[in-house]
């Protein structure tokens, strides 16, 4: 049950990540000037009549984002009261403090009038607190709490690679929030070529930043191309990582065509704010397939991070459990 | 005893710092002074010979059409503007070359005159999901009335380069101000609700401004003689100047004309 809802919060904050897109893919950051009121009224009781034009995007972000924080609370105290790792629970505290710092950090960008380091800190911050809400519905997971497989299955190859490619899909979603939020989207207008060439002709800082995104892309694509590659060479009856290898190679190829449909289109709402999710999309993908490489291992060298919770009790003291055992059971 | 002692140097050093703040102060307000004295010293328009510059703004070329505007965002827009609407960014006249909506003004060559402070207010106003007027000019120190008269939600948004920058909810009905403390040449304004509503406002130091109206005349009267640079600014096509001698009580034609390259007529 508390996987269930982990995994239902994990939901619930990508379609978060689309409300954000949708309030810059709109240009409506603005809309609402005052935080945490809406047009003087509490958020809460802002007259639905009212929410016209660019108001509804922000505003209906706020709303959104309101629910992602209630349900986090939720989530929060759900995992301090029943989860028996502590690690655990205090990644649910960790989660609560990102989701409120995310709010503040929104509300300070829109006071501020959007300046792009804020904007861009906000968005890098939403990456992770989703992260941080995958994992946890990952991590209450059975099959986590099973362990994927004998130690003899862990890779450590796989897990430097996977490990590389998450952050650097990370890193190339800040370049992305960058260019959006410094106005770059199209400082670079044509796609494949830039500027009718294979490189740029001239340089400013804007078209740097788009240039960046452009090589970032190719490179991630390059390292979810050779994690995949490893797994299906490697791994090939592990399903817990077949499939998420085989989804992120779908993702890749989706994030990479609306993002050169976003250039194409002269930035079209709809597909530049579904370019945004499914860039999360992407690092969700990689982080789980990184986190259930690093699995084994950490059965293997028996912390806490794979210890099963003790069934039927809070204490942080996990039960031993033999290595032959794990192996067996797995 | 120590304690006492340590109490004591305090004290002098926060009087002495005192006394050099003081000072300090001192020096500051005589130099400026003199600034002071520049300004009340500045020389007034006479009026009787004071003249006029008149004139006529135009495009050469084709000029490329008005954005479409969809409105479908805002019921009340829609309500209020039934025909399809299109951004006001060329105004051009049935002749195909008179533009409108051009902010001719003095750039250059008031030297030191003063001016007397406006009295009377600015006013823009959100009436049937746009800006009225769509370019307009004020004072610096003038007041600005922000007034919104359409039944909806609006944000004004100014996006000036020198002046502070604003963002002010508009629930309706509403009327606030503002006033601009620097000469600036344009500030945009914009509505995060309604994107496709924008304004322009010419912020300036003296009275000598005007907004071409659709058949893209203009006149600038009162301007002492001398010799001035005029500018005209326009959202799209950007400035052109022209330099004007005037004599006492004359009154003198001027033309600009902007170059476009814009692939079809206007709507």
């Amino acid at each position: 049950m508390l996987h269930r809802f982990a995994t239902f919060v994990a939901g619930c904050t990508i379609l978060l990540v689309l409300a954000g897109s949708l309030v810059t893919s709109t240009a409506s950051g603005l809309s609402v000037p005052d935080w945490p009121t809406t047009y003087g009224w509490n958020m809460f009781t802002f007259p639905p009549e009212h929410w016209v034009g660019g108001i509804l995007y922000e505003h209906g972000h706020r709303l959104i984002a309101s629910t992602v924080g209630f349900l986090t609370i939720i989530l929060a105290a759900w995992l301090w009261r029943a989860e028996p790792r502590r690690w655990v629970r205090w990644l649910g505290v960790a989660a609560l403090g990102a989701v409120i710092a995310q709010g503040i950090l929104g509300g300070i960008t829109v006071l501020f009038f959007l300046p792009a380091a804020i904007s861009t800190a906000h968005a890098g911050l939403a990456e992770i607190f989703f992260c941080m809400t995958v994992a946890i519905a990952l991590f209450t997971s059975t099959a986590w709490i099973r362990g994927y497989g004998s130690i003899e299955a862990d890779d450590a190859m796989l897990r430097r690679v996977a490990t590389t490619t998450t952050v650097l899909i990370y890193t190339q979603i800040l370049i992305g929030a960058t260019m959006r939020h410094t106005g770059a989207g199209l400082a670079i207008p044509d796609f494949p070529l830039m500027f009718g060439h294979l490189l740029p002709t001239h340089w400013d800082p804007k078209i740097a930043i788009h240039f960046a995104h452009r090589v970032g892309a190719l490179v991630v694509t390059l390292a979810i191309i050779a994690t995949s590659a490893h797994i299906f060479y490697h791994h090939r009856g592990r399903r817990e990582l077949t499939r998420p290898a085989a989804l992120i190679l779908a993702l890749v190829a989706v994030q990479v065509t609306l993002g050169a449909l976003t250039v194409l289109s002269r930035r079209d709402v709809s597909i530049n704010s579904a370019h945004v999710v499914v860039g999360a999309l992407v690092l969700a993908t990689s982080l789980v397939i990184t986190l259930r490489s690093w699995r084994t291992a950490l059965t293997a060298v028996g912390t806490e991070l794979a210890r099963p919770p003790v069934v039927g009790g809070a204490s942080s003291a996990p039960t031993q459990i033999p290595v032959s055992q794990r192996g067996a059971r797995a | 005893m120590r304690l006492r002692n340590v109490w004591i140097s305090t004290l002098g050093l926060a009087l002495a710092a005192t006394v050099v703040a003081c000072g300090g102060n001192k020096e500051a307000a005589s130099t400026s002074t003199p600034e002071a004295g520049a300004t009340a010293a500045g020389q007034k328009v006479d009026p009787a010979t004071a003249g006029d510059v008149k004139g006529t703004v135009t495009v050469d070329g084709a000029v490329p059409k008005n954005e479409p505007i969809k409105m479908n965002a805002d019921p009340v827009c829609m309500k209020a503007n039934k025909d399809p609407q299109f951004q006001e960014t060329y105004m051009v006249g049935a002749d195909g070359k008179a533009l409108g909506n051009v902010f001719v003004y003095v750039k250059d060559g008031l030297g030191n005159y003063v001016f007397d402070a406006p009295t009377d207010s600015a006013k823009i106003d959100q009436q049937n999901c746009r800006y009225h007027p769509h370019v307009f000019g004020m004072r610096v120190g003038q007041k600005l009335e922000i007034v919104n008269s359409d039944p909806t939600m609006h944000n004004i948004h100014a996006l000036p380069k020198t002046n502070g920058e604003f963002n002010t909810a508009e629930p309706m009905p509403m009327k606030t101000d503002h006033v601009f403390n620097t000469k600036e040449v344009m500030v945009p304004f914009k509505c995060d609700v309604h994107g496709w509503m924008n304004a322009y406002v010419g912020v300036m130091d003296n009275p000598y401004y005007a907004v071409t109206d659709k058949d893209g005349k203009f006149e600038l009267k009162g301007l002492p003689p001398g010799t001035y640079t005029i500018e005209a600014w326009h959202e799209k096509l950007g400035t052109t100047t022209q330099s004007v001698t005037l004599a006492a009580k004359e009154s003198k034609e001027v033309s600009f004309t902007f170059k476009s390259t814009g692939a079809s007529a206007t709507n």
